[in-house]
């Protein structure tokens, strides 16, 4: 029942589904036919199931072990633990393209079930456009990159899957991310969809901004949890290396959290609509050719897929349907859209466009950074490589008046600010920032980090204070407060957790490059010393794995003759894939992470000497828990009432009407 | 904002993701006929005279030679470095058998047992005019060569003009080698 073949089977039906999915809804749409129209949900939620069968098929013969799957035997064997044949499934590229479409049929069906609020047309159009996307990518999957392929004669065992992928960290990453990734074609499918009625007004921001919040938020928890696991399993202590992959993950998150402030500006005061439009469009559109140019191999990438330039054209043909015709439409249909409120310069929506302008400065940044090599050597013939110097030279200083406006914007309302007034909010969180200036100068060395971290402490003080003074802090009691806290809308919360989150991400990343590391090599018992702690190597044993044979290290740390923490870093060989990694040892006190790698064996006998690396980096963990509570304040504002409910009656009714 | 304006702008996006898509589409097809390396990486010695060496012969297969002989040549010469473990040095091999009839190439074994790099030169036929082995790679360092193989071409005089990281093919050859040679 659960066979390759039915799981083949059930691929090709969803994607007859799609392509029914795509074309009826849009005829009956242009057709006022109101049965085609009402035909969409039911054909997402089909074409879901099938998908779902399908990936249950490809996830059994994992686990049944069946390497007369192709997939299974390059991918897995007998030996690996359960949780990695299964996370397994969508550790390579047929597998993580199955798990791709899936969740893009979970975005269709999610929309035909919370969407039942939204006008029928506008459903049925933005279900047509996903459906129209879906069927594109589940044909490049039938077509060039079947996971349900066999093999003849199957092998006795597979060939196992790459010991750096076996981590819980990387089991759960990819499917995050990708949500992340895909989650923004329902933006994008509300993009298009609305430029097909030519018409988006405040009701269509209020539907658009909870499907881009909810993406956001998967991808920020999805490059946190990539940054994370290089981190702790690459074991270089490095965090972020500006890979093309990095940078593919980076982009649309740069354009999706743009999205996600211009978003508000349609919907309160119905202004930068074209913008907000272009937005929706260009993230699906980073999110598309990031997760696959990569695996066409253009991109030069650390990440390994199988390239195959057959397969790159096929993507690229895909990619200019999809985007091509997308903003082709937009060059068509944009001009026609009717711009909204007007504003001054200093206000809140002032403050968002600054916003706005200074994180497509920064994606633009990017995007040139990881083109630059590949198109320099098209057209010039000549390779070269563009790295850290250049995206930190280049990123740093947007950044910084970046934060600045993070404080100011939420103090500022909207159309038009009386400065004076707005600084009055902010004398308190200037002052706390001017604690920081002297806190910055203190810890930190190096002009940018300094600055940063100013800022950075300005964003946490400055959203602080914007919650206290709503909550009317100095106006009203304790209980007074408690119960403005309740009445404050959860939107209000999320920005200011968001915010937060944002600073203390900064802040992690400033105490980072004041990271320091020794690489040294000593014998047993030996002491050195790295940033005021003694690291003494007490003792080195071997040690067997289920799957790997392991030599491992006893590494004792003292502050000032106080024992911190016993550490035992590891290095694993695994003998099958003839590979070796690193097993890092991590002490974390959520301040300093002290970070213990164990290297070569040199010599034998008394003279055995051993490579340690040992790095102390001070507020490593706040990186990835700002990222966390930038997610946290995300959902927060996804839990918010007003998007709960979705539209008012009121505009449902009005277009109902124009419908 | 006038309408004509306002056009002009709203095109500017699939302008730009148009011309972003045709290099993506002639490196893609670039890279399907092997002219376009994503991992390619500039050889420093491209333009420059040949770096001095003196490397032994491999065994059978005649003496090594020198940067002065190599210099002294009066036709240009494909200088290929090589190796019997490498695979796609097994698949070049009929590549360059076919090249030599066009250009003389001569052989570089790296980091190779002499017997090992022998017997491989020998066993279908060698492409080389001559042959040398660079046992420890010392050679191939200051050629600036980064894996094998690796392929120069050097003109008379000793300046080399070409340098390619692929695995050679006729195809190739014509493509990329031919041009130089007509410009003789």
């Amino acid at each position: 029942m659960f066979g390759p073949e039915q799981g083949h089977f059930a691929l090709a039906l969803a994607c007859v589904l799609a392509l029914v999915q795509f074309v009826l809804p849009l005829w009956g749409a242009a057709r006022r036919n109101g049965r085609m129209v009402a035909l969409a949900p039911y054909l997402a939620v089909s074409q879901l199931i099938a998908l779902a069968m399908s990936f249950a098929c490809l996830v059994l013969s994992a686990v049944r072990d069946d390497f007369s799957v192709q997939n299974v035997a390059a991918n897995s064997s007998i030996a690996k633990p359960l949780l990695y044949k299964i996370t397994g499934v969508w550790g390579n590229h047929e597998g993580s393209v199955l798990l791709w479409t899936l969740i893009l049929g979970l975005c269709g069906a999610a929309v035909s079930v919370f969407g039942r609020n939204l006008p029928d047309i506008l459903r049925a159009r933005v279900l047509a456009i996903l459906g129209g996307v879906s069927a594109g990518f589940q044909l490049f999957c039938l077509l060039t990159s079947d996971p349900f392929e066999r093999v003849f004669p199957a092998p006795m065992d597979g060939q196992g899957m790459n010991p750096l992928l076996q981590d819980p960290g990387l089991a759960f990453h990819p499917p995050i991310l990708y949500t992340g990734y895909v989650g923004f074609a329902v933006p994008f499918a509300f993009a298009v969809a609305a430029l097909i009625e030519g018409r988006v007004d405040a009701a269509w921001g209020r539907w658009v901004r909870p499907w881009a919040v909810a993406a956001w938020c998967f991808l920020t928890c999805g490059i946190a949890l990539g940054s994370w696991w290089s981190y702790y399993v690459l074991g270089w202590g490095g965090y972020w290396f500006w890979d093309p992959v990095e940078n593919a993950s980076l982009i649309p998150w740069l354009t999706g959290t743009a999205l996600v402030h211009s978003a508000i500006v349609v919907e309160k005061r119905e202004g930068l609509k074209i913008w907000t439009v272009l937005l929706a469009i260009a993230t699906f559109s980073f999110s598309l050719s990031g997760t696959f140019l990569v695996r066409s191999g253009i991109l030069n990438s650390v990440h390994a897929f199988a390239n195959d330039p057959a397969r790159g054209v096929f993507i690229l043909g895909l990619l200019a349907l999809v985007i091509g015709g997308s903003l082709a439409l937009f060059a068509w249909r944009a001009p026609s859209l009717t711009s909204g409120g007007l504003f001054s310069p200093i206000s809140r929506e002032g403050s968002l466009v600054l916003n706005n302008i200074l994180l497509c400065s920064i994606c633009a940044v990017v995007v040139t950074g990881t083109m630059y090599p590949p198109f320099m050597q098209l057209l010039f013939g000549r390779t070269i490589s563009v790295g850290k110097p250049f995206f930190d030279s280049a990123t740093i200083p947007l950044t910084l008046p970046l934060l600045l406006a993070m404080g100011v914007g939420t103090a500022l309302p909207w159309k038009r600010a009386q400065l004076a007034k707005t600084f009055s909010h902010l004398y308190a969180a200037t002052g706390v920032a001017a604690i920081g200036v002297v806190l910055c100068f203190w810890k930190l060395s190096g002009i940018l980090p300094v600055a940063c971290g100013i800022l950075a402490i300005w964003v946490i003080a400055a959203s602080v204070s914007d919650v206290l003074r709503r909550l009317g802090l100095g106006h009203t009691g304790v209980r007074g407060m408690i119960a403005r806290a309740r009445s404050l809308p959860r939107s209000s919360w999320g920005a200011a957790l968001a915010h937060i989150g944002a600073g203390i991400v900064v802040l992690g990343l400033c105490g980072m490059s004041q990271a320091e590391h020794a690489i040294v090599e000593i014998h047993v018992g030996e002491t050195r010393s790295l940033g005021g702690d003694d690291w003494t190597l007490l003792d080195v044993h071997d040690r067997i794995g289920p799957n790997y044979k392991a030599m491992r290290a006893d590494i004792a740390i003292h502050h000032n003759g106080r024992l911190v923490t016993i550490m035992h870093p590891e290095r694993r060989d695994f003998t099958t894939q003839n590979q070796t990694t690193t097993e890092v040892s991590i002490h974390t006190n959520l301040i300093t992470d002290l970070y213990g790698v164990i290297g070569d064996r040199h010599g034998s006998g008394a003279n055995t000497t051993y490579v340690l690396r040992l790095h102390r980096n001070p507020l490593a963990p706040w990186m990835w828990l700002g990222g966390l509570v930038m997610a946290i304040g995300g959902a927060f504002s996804l839990s918010d009432r007003r998007l709960r409910v979705g539209a008012p009656k009121r505009s449902s009714i009005r277009n109902m009407a124009r419908a | 904002m006038n309408a004509t304006r306002r056009g002009i702008i709203t095109a500017l996006p699939i302008v730009g993701a148009g011309v972003l898509g045709l290099g993506f589409w002639r490196i893609l097809s670039g890279m399907r006929t092997g002219t376009f390396d994503p991992r390619a990486i500039n050889n420093p010695q491209v333009g420059k005279p040949v770096p001095n060496f003196a490397i032994p012969g491999l065994p059978g297969l005649g003496d090594g030679f020198t940067d002065a002989e190599l210099r002294a040549q009066t036709r240009p010469v494909l200088v290929n470095f090589f190796a019997s473990w490498c695979i796609p040095c097994v698949q070049e091999m009929p590549g360059l058998r076919a090249i030599s009839r066009d250009l003389p190439i001569w052989g570089v074994a790296y980091e190779d047992k002499p017997e090992n790099a022998s017997a491989f030169v020998k066993r279908d036929g060698t492409p080389y005019a001559r042959v040398a082995s660079d046992r420890h790679g010392r050679v191939a360092i200051d050629w600036g060569v980064t894996g094998v193989p690796e392929s120069f071409l050097v003109m008379p005089g000793g300046r080399i003009v070409w340098h390619g990281s692929a695995a050679l093919d006729p195809a190739l050859f014509e493509s990329e080698i031919r041009p130089h040679l007509a410009r003789l």
